[in-house]
C-alpha cells in the first residue's frame, strides 16, 4: 500500500476495518456527504427506484429458482406448484412477474428524464451509453424470463423472437438453428434460456455499478441542467436525499403492491396460463406490455425496399423490420452526438421541449398502443406513423440544435436569473 | 444537520422520528423477509406426502420390509418370539439409551417393529433388513458406515451413535395395516 488512510470513525471495528479497506470512507464520501445538486425534482428518484427494483428481482428470482424445474416436460407444473403449494410462492412469483414491469416502467421514466433534461450530455454520455447497455440486458433479460414457465405465450414468443434473427441475410437460419439448440424451440432452448436469465442480471449489476461509478465522477445533472458552481448549490446526499429516495420508494412500493396483490395478472396475459403447445399458435400473440413499442417497429416495415423503377429488393420487410427495432434501441447510443444544442435542460430549449413532449413522447405511446392490437388498419398505420416519429424526433436533432435559440441560462443553481428561484425556472 | 427543537435536554422531536422510522422500516424488513425464508420451509405437496399406509399380510415371522416415508426408509419387522425374548431380556440398565422394548412397539402388537431406518450416528442405513444382511452382534441391525450394533428392539447397543432407531408416530389401522406419520 502506498499509504494507509486515516479513519476516524467513533466504533473501533469499523474504524479499524476501514483502514484496512476504506470502505466506510469510499460509503460516506460518496453517499454521505456526497455534493448533489440541490434541485431535484422526484424524477430524480427513478434511479434509486430502479436499483431497488433490480434487488428485489435478483432476491425473488433466486428464491423461485429454487422450486423451478427447468425441463420442458415439467416447467409449466412446477410454476403452478409455486403458485399453489410452496409457502408464499404465490406472493414470491408475482413479486418477480410485476417487477418486471415495474423495472420496465422505472427506466422508461428513468430514460425520459435524461433526454427531457440532456443528462446525457458531456461529460455524462459514457453514463448514457451504460444505461442503454442495461437496457439492452434488461430486455434480454425480460424475454428470457418470460419463456421460463413455458406456457403458450412462453412458447410461442420464444419462437417468434429467435426468428428475428433468420432475417439476417444468408447465415440467419443458421443462427436461429444455433440459438434453439434444434430444429424448433425445445428443451434445449429453455435451458440455455434459464442460465442465461439467471447470469444476466448479474452482468446488468456490474454494468449498473459501472454506471453509477461514473456518475460519481461527473455528478448528477439536475433539473437546471447546469452544473453547480459550489457549495451553496448542492446539498449532501444524506440525510436530504436518501430521504427523499426513501419517501419515493414508500410511494413506489404501495404502486407495486397493488398490482402484486390486486391486479398480479393484469400486465400479463391469460394464454400463458394454456402449457406451450408446439402445433397452436394463439390467436393474438403479442409480447409484454414493455416490448409494444418496439412490437410496433417492427411490425411497421410491412414494405420492401428496393432501386427504385427495378425489381431489385435490397431490403425485404422481414429485415427491413428487424432493422429497424434493433435500430430504434441503438440510435439511442449515438444520442449524445445527434443532440448538438450545448443547453442541457429542455425548460431553456423552446423547440427540444416540445419536441420531446409532442414527438417522441406520443409516438412511444402510439406505438405501444398500435403494438398491442392486431396487424390490421388502422393499427398498422398509426404503428408507422409512431416509427416516423420515433425516428424523427433522433435525426432531426442536429438541425433543431442549430435553429433553436435557448432561454438564457441561471447564473447558477442557487441564484437563478429568472424570478430568484431556481425551482421554479422555466 | 442543525437541530432546531428542544436541543437544550438532548432528546429532539427528530431523535425521536429516526427512531421511529428506523424501527417501523426494522418491522417491514422482517416482515418482507418471512415470506422468503417460509418458502424454502416443505411446501403443502410435499407435506401431503408426509403420511403413508403399509399393507404388513406379507410379512412372514423373521422378515422385515422397507418402506419409504417422508424421503427415508422405514424398517418394519415382524419379530419372532425368540426376538422379542431376546430384547425384552436385557436390563434396561445396560443400555446406552435405556429403553425397554414394550415402549417401542404398540401393546398387543409385540411382534411389530417400526423404526426409522436411518442411523442416528451420521445418518446412514443401517444393514440387517434385506435377508442375507448383516444384523450385527445383537442381531438386529448393523451400520457398515461407521459400526453401529443395534439389537431387535432397533436399540444401540455397540459403536459410535448415541440413540436407539427412532419410532415414527404410527398406527395400527387394522390388524394387517399400518399408518405411519
Amino acid at each position: 500500500m502506498a499509504h494507509a488512510p486515516q479513519s476516524n470513525f467513533e466504533n473501533p471495528v469499523v474504524n479499524w476495518i476501514d483502514q484496512r479497506l476504506p470502505i466506510f470512507t469510499m460509503m460516506n464520501k460518496e453517499y454521505g456527504s456526497f455534493p448533489t445538486p440541490r434541485n431535484f425534482n422526484y424524477f430524480w428518484n427513478f434511479g434509486a427506484l430502479a436499483m431497488f427494483v433490480l434487488v428485489t428481482m435478483i432476491v425473488s428470482g433466486i428464491f423461485l429458482a429454487m422450486h423451478y424445474t427447468n425441463n420442458t416436460a415439467m416447467a409449466f407444473d412446477s410454476v403452478e406448484r409455486i403458485m399453489r403449494d410452496v409457502n408464499w410462492g404465490w406472493m414470491i412469483r408475482y413479486i418477480h412477474a410485476n417487477g418486471a414491469s415495474m423495472f420496465f416502467i422505472v427506466v422508461y421514466i428513468h430514460i425520459f428524464r435524461g433526454i427531457y433534461y440532456g443528462s446525457y450530455k458531456a461529460p455524462r454520455e459514457l453514463i448514457w451509453i451504460f444505461g442503454v447497455i442495461i437496457l439492452l440486458l434488461m430486455m434480454g433479460t425480460a424475454f428470457m424470463g418470460y419463456v421460463l414457465p413455458w406456457g403458450q405465450m412462453s412458447f410461442w414468443g420464444a419462437t417468434v423472437i429467435t426468428n428475428l434473427f433468420s432475417a439476417i441475410p444468408v447465415v440467419g437460419e443458421s443462427i436461429v438453428t444455433l440459438l434453439w439448440g434444434g430444429f424448433s424451440v425445445d428443451n434445449p432452448t429453455l435451458n440455455r434460456f434459464f442460465a442465461l436469465h439467471y447470469l444476466l442480471p448479474f452482468v446488468l449489476l456490474a454494468v449498473v455499478v459501472l454506471h453509477v461509478a461514473a456518475l460519481h465522477i461527473a455528478g448528477s445533472n439536475n433539473p437546471l441542467g447546469i452544473e453547480p458552481k459550489g457549495p451553496q448549490d448542492t446539498l449532501p446526499f444524506h440525510p436530504y436525499y436518501t430521504t427523499k429516495d426513501i419517501f419515493g420508494l414508500t410511494i413506489f412500493l404501495i404502486f407495486f403492491a397493488s398490482f402484486v396483490f390486486f391486479a398480479p395478472n393484469m400486465l400479463g396475459h391469460p394464454d400463458n396460463y394454456i402449457p406451450a403447445d408446439p402445433l397452436v399458435t394463439p390467436a393474438h400473440i403479442v409480447p409484454e406490455w414493455y416490448f409494444l413499442p418496439f412490437y410496433a417497429i417492427l411490425r411497421s416495415i410491412t414494405f420492401s425496399i428496393g432501386l427504385p423503377f427495378t425489381d431489385v429488393v435490397l431490403i425485404d420487410a422481414k429485415l427491413g423490420g428487424v432493422l429497424a427495432m434493433f435500430g430504434s434501441i441503438a440510435i439511442l447510443f449515438v444520442l449524445p452526438w445527434l443532440d448538438n444544442s450545448p443547453v442541457r435542460s429542455a425548460r431553456f430549449r423552446p423547440i427540444f421541449r416540445w419536441w420531446v413532449l409532442l414527438c417522441l413522447v406520443p409516438s412511444f405511446f402510439m406505438l405501444g398502443y398500435a403494438g398491442g392490437k392486431p396487424a390490421e388498419q388502422p393499427y398498422v398505420l398509426i404503428g408507422q406513423l409512431g416509427t416516423v416519429m420515433y425516428f424523427a424526433f433522433f435525426l432531426l436533432l442536429p438541425i433543431i440544435g442549430r435553429i433553436e435559440k435557448p432561454l438564457p441560462l441561471p447564473a447558477s443553481i442557487a441564484n437563478p436569473v429568472l424570478g430568484g428561484n431556481a425551482a421554479t425556472a422555466k | 444537520m442543525a437541530d432546531t427543537m428542544h436541543a437544550g435536554d438532548g432528546q429532539t422531536r427528530r431523535d425521536f422520528i429516526y427512531l421511529a422510522g428506523a424501527a417501523m422500516g426494522g418491522v417491514g424488513a422482517a416482515a418482507a423477509l418471512w415470506p422468503f425464508i417460509h418458502s424454502l420451509n416443505p411446501a403443502a405437496d410435499t407435506l401431503a406426502l408426509a403420511t403413508i399406509e403399509v399393507d404388513l399380510a406379507p410379512i412372514q415371522p423373521g422378515q422385515a420390509i422397507k418402506a419409504m416415508w417422508r424421503g427415508k426408509p422405514v424398517f418394519i419387522r415382524n419379530r419372532t418370539q425368540e426376538e422379542i425374548d431376546t430384547a425384552r431380556a436385557v436390563p434396561t440398565a445396560e443400555l446406552i439409551d435405556p429403553q425397554p422394548d414394550q415402549a417401542r412397539v404398540k401393546e398387543g402388537k409385540d411382534n411389530w417393529l417400526v423404526l426409522v431406518g436411518v442411523c442416528t450416528h451420521l445418518g446412514c442405513i443401517p444393514l440387517g433388513t434385506s435377508s442375507g444382511e448383516s444384523k450385527g452382534d445383537f442381531g438386529g441391525w448393523f451400520c457398515p458406515c461407521h459400526g453401529s450394533h443395534y439389537d431387535t428392539s432397533g436399540r444401540i447397543r455397540k459403536g459410535p451413535a448415541p440413540l436407539n432407531l427412532p419410532v415414527p408416530e404410527y398406527a395400527f389401522l387394522t390388524d394387517t395395516r399400518v399408518k405411519i406419520g
